[in-house]
């Protein structure tokens, strides 16, 4: 093993670990600071270098790694799934309908993207694999309508939970964001404490624009929970980190391809290794 | 929510009321506050490095005109720079071939190809008059080829009938056979999205590229992308050598670095911009009008 100083320009090499992964500048000088602490000017191996950074982005993640807990008691519990455009919405939706069957609950879709060419169709298809039941209105009309008669249909058919889908929509499109709006407060109408779970789904390629994805979703449409996809592909999703401390909003899953079987729960140890640059494994790159 | 390089600037160089030529010193000092916007921007770090040692380059001894401040100064090579990086003017859709001219998109999953398909069909009817087929060779998501169908309905174009069980290579050679025979000028090829380091979608794609020989080739990718923008542009343009890239999403308040990041690392022109999800919202590309936002101006 070979050893070197810890000094500035380790530190600036740690930083730029950081910026590739999309931690952002703020959060990657924060994390390469506490890698410094209290190490500066000792001698250390290289290979513990990267462990030790693992570690400190582990320490801030750990406490947002929760699971989506459904509570029996409620029923149907309600979850309402919303995001940009073409962040992984309906197909989430996919993989958490079949977890949820296959756990033995009754779920029920809908499918609240009345605006996008055959997203409709999209999420029958997810029904039709997995023998859930879809309920849907026409393509163009209103989707807060659609909330309204899912609630009452999940409660009328015995639903343990029901998952609405909604049209991908940029947040800073106010009139967009305030359909999203509607939808909540109109589910409040039929069932004041729905939704139960709101999620927002996030790309991990995207960069430094999830945070403003975030605040605004979460402001519109309260949301309780993350869920960050396509970590299958190169991009690490280190905005994340940024996002874990300023939102202090829990972290549930990890999508990781295209089948109903690729969603994980959020492992905040794996996740952090990968940004770092460690494998899964134990063994060290280079 | 961003502050302004420009303001950033002007602010660290208020101290400095010296005129005459920029010392290295004072360039280095605003050189750090370019390299920390463009990171925030998601320009990846590798480009911005380059990048900030072009700009050094040029700005070291440039002369400061009375007119300007030092602030003023750097942030209008930057931007020079910005721009002739960017390319300099727009490039359109180059349908100089024998028809049927064969146009493919590519890209990551969910950045917009089968919503640009449509919109660059409509265009190429609406305003240059051409006769166009679309067919989708997304035969992995669910409803991906009804989506391309329905909005071929939308915007009055012609759409591949599909024919269930196909695999994307088998449809590639209908379509194209369906161009030919049938008097299509254009035949738009709509693909599944792949992660680039999928080797077997990656490897679909280049026998989808030989079925149907296309002369454009255009890789769609999100402006709010992050680093992981010169990854995903290099692995296309390497296996299947893209003629030009379409940014989507520039109506969302991202910066938009990733355009600088990709165009940088490929060296392909950005043809056009979707600026969002109606049929309409396709813009051609202008270097300054990028350059602005990344720079948050
Ligand atoms: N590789 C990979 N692809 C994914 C993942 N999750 C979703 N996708 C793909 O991303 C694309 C978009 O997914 P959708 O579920 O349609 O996204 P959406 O958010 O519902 O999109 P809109 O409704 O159009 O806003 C599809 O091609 C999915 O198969 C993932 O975890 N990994
Ligand atoms: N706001 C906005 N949304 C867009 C733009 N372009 C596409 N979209 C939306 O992004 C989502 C995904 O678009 P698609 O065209 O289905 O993307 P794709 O690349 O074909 O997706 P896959 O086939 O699943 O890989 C849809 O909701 C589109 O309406 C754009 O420029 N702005
Ligand atoms: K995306
Ligand atoms: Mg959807
Ligand atoms: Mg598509």
């Amino acid at each position: 093993f070979t050893k070197r100083k810890l000094d500035a320009a380790m530190l600036d090499e740690l930083e730029e670990v950081l910026i590739r992964a999309d931690l952002g500048v703020a959060t990657a000088t924060h994390i390469a600071g506490l890698v410094g602490k209290g190490r500066y000017d000792k001698s250390i191996e290289v290979d513990e270098v990267k462990t030790i950074l693992a570690e400190e982005v582990e320490r801030v993640l750990a406490p947002y790694a929760r699971p989506l807990e459904i509570d029996p008691a409620i029923k149907p519990f309600v979850i309402l799934v919303v995001g940009v455009n073409g962040s992984g919405k309906t197909t989430t939706i996919g993989k958490l309908a079949a977890q949820f069957s296959q756990e033995g609950r009754k779920v029920l879709l809908a499918a609240g993207d009345t605006f996008r060419a055959a997203a409709i169709e999209q999420l029958r298809l997810w029904g039709d694999r997995l023998n859930c039941a879809v309920i849907a209105g026409n393509q163009g009309s209103d989707a807060s309508a659609l909330a309204f008669d899912a609630i009452r249909a999940a409660r009328e058919s015995g639903a343990d939970i029901l998952i609405m889908d909604t049209a991908g929509r940029l947040q800073n499109r106010a009139e967009l964001m305030a359909e999203l709006e509607k939808i909540v407060r109109v589910m409040k109408k039929v069932e004041p404490a729905a939704p139960h779970a709101v999620l927002l789904v996030l790309d991990a390629t995207v960069g430094q624009n999830a945070v403003s994805q975030t605040e605004i979703f979460s402001k519109v449409a309260g949301v309780t929970g993350l869920v960050m996809t396509k970590l299958d592909g190169t991009a690490r999703g280190g905005i994340l980190v940024a996002l874990a401390e300023k939102f202090q909003l829990p972290i549930h899953y990890v999508g990781v391809g295209e089948t109903a079987a690729d969603l994980a729960p959020f492992a905040a140890r794996d996740f952090a290794r990968a940004i770092a640059g460690l494998d899964e494994t134990d063994a060290p790159r280079h | 929510m961003f502050e302004g390089l420009s303001e950033k600037l002007s602010s660290i160089f208020d101290s400095l009321t010296r005129r005459g030529a920029l010392s290295e010193e004072d360039v280095n000092l605003a050189l750090r506050e370019v390299r920390r916007a463009l990171l925030e921007a998601d320009v990846a770090l590798d480009v911005v490095r380059s990048f900030v040692d072009k700009v050094r380059a040029r700005a070291i001894g440039a002369n400061v005109v009375k007119s300007v401040t030092p602030g003023q100064m750097v942030v209008k090579i930057v931007n020079d720079v910005l721009i002739e990086t960017l390319g300099s003017d727009a490039d359109p859709i180059n349908l100089d071939a024998a028809a049927p001219v064969a146009i493919m998109m590519v890209g990551l999953q969910g950045a917009g190809k089968t919503t640009t398909a449509a919109k660059i069909a409509k265009r190429l009817k609406e305003q240059m008059g051409r006769k166009v087929l679309m067919a989708s060779l997304d035969v992995k998501r669910p409803a991906a080829q009804e989506q391309l169908a329905v909005l071929g309905r939308q915007v009055g174009v012609d759409t591949l009938p599909i024919v269930a069980g196909q695999t994307p290579v088998q449809i590639a050679v209908r379509a194209e056979q369906a161009g030919r025979l049938q008097g299509y000028d254009v035949v738009l090829f709509d693909t599944a999205g792949r992660t680039h380091i999928d080797e077997a979608l990656m490897q679909e794609m280049v026998e989808i590229k030989a079925a149907s020989r296309p002369h454009e080739i255009l890789l769609v990718a999100d402006s709010l992308t992050g680093q992981d923008a010169v990854h995903l542009a290099k692995n296309f343009d390497d296996r299947v050598g893209i003629t030009g890239i379409v940014l989507t999403r520039v109506d969302g308040d991202g910066r938009g670095g990733a355009a600088l990041s990709m165009r940088a690392v490929t060296g392909k022109p950005i043809k056009l911009l979707g600026s969002g999800e109606k049929m309409d919202a396709l813009e051609d590309f202008h270097p300054s009008r990028i350059a602005n936002r990344i720079l948050g101006m």
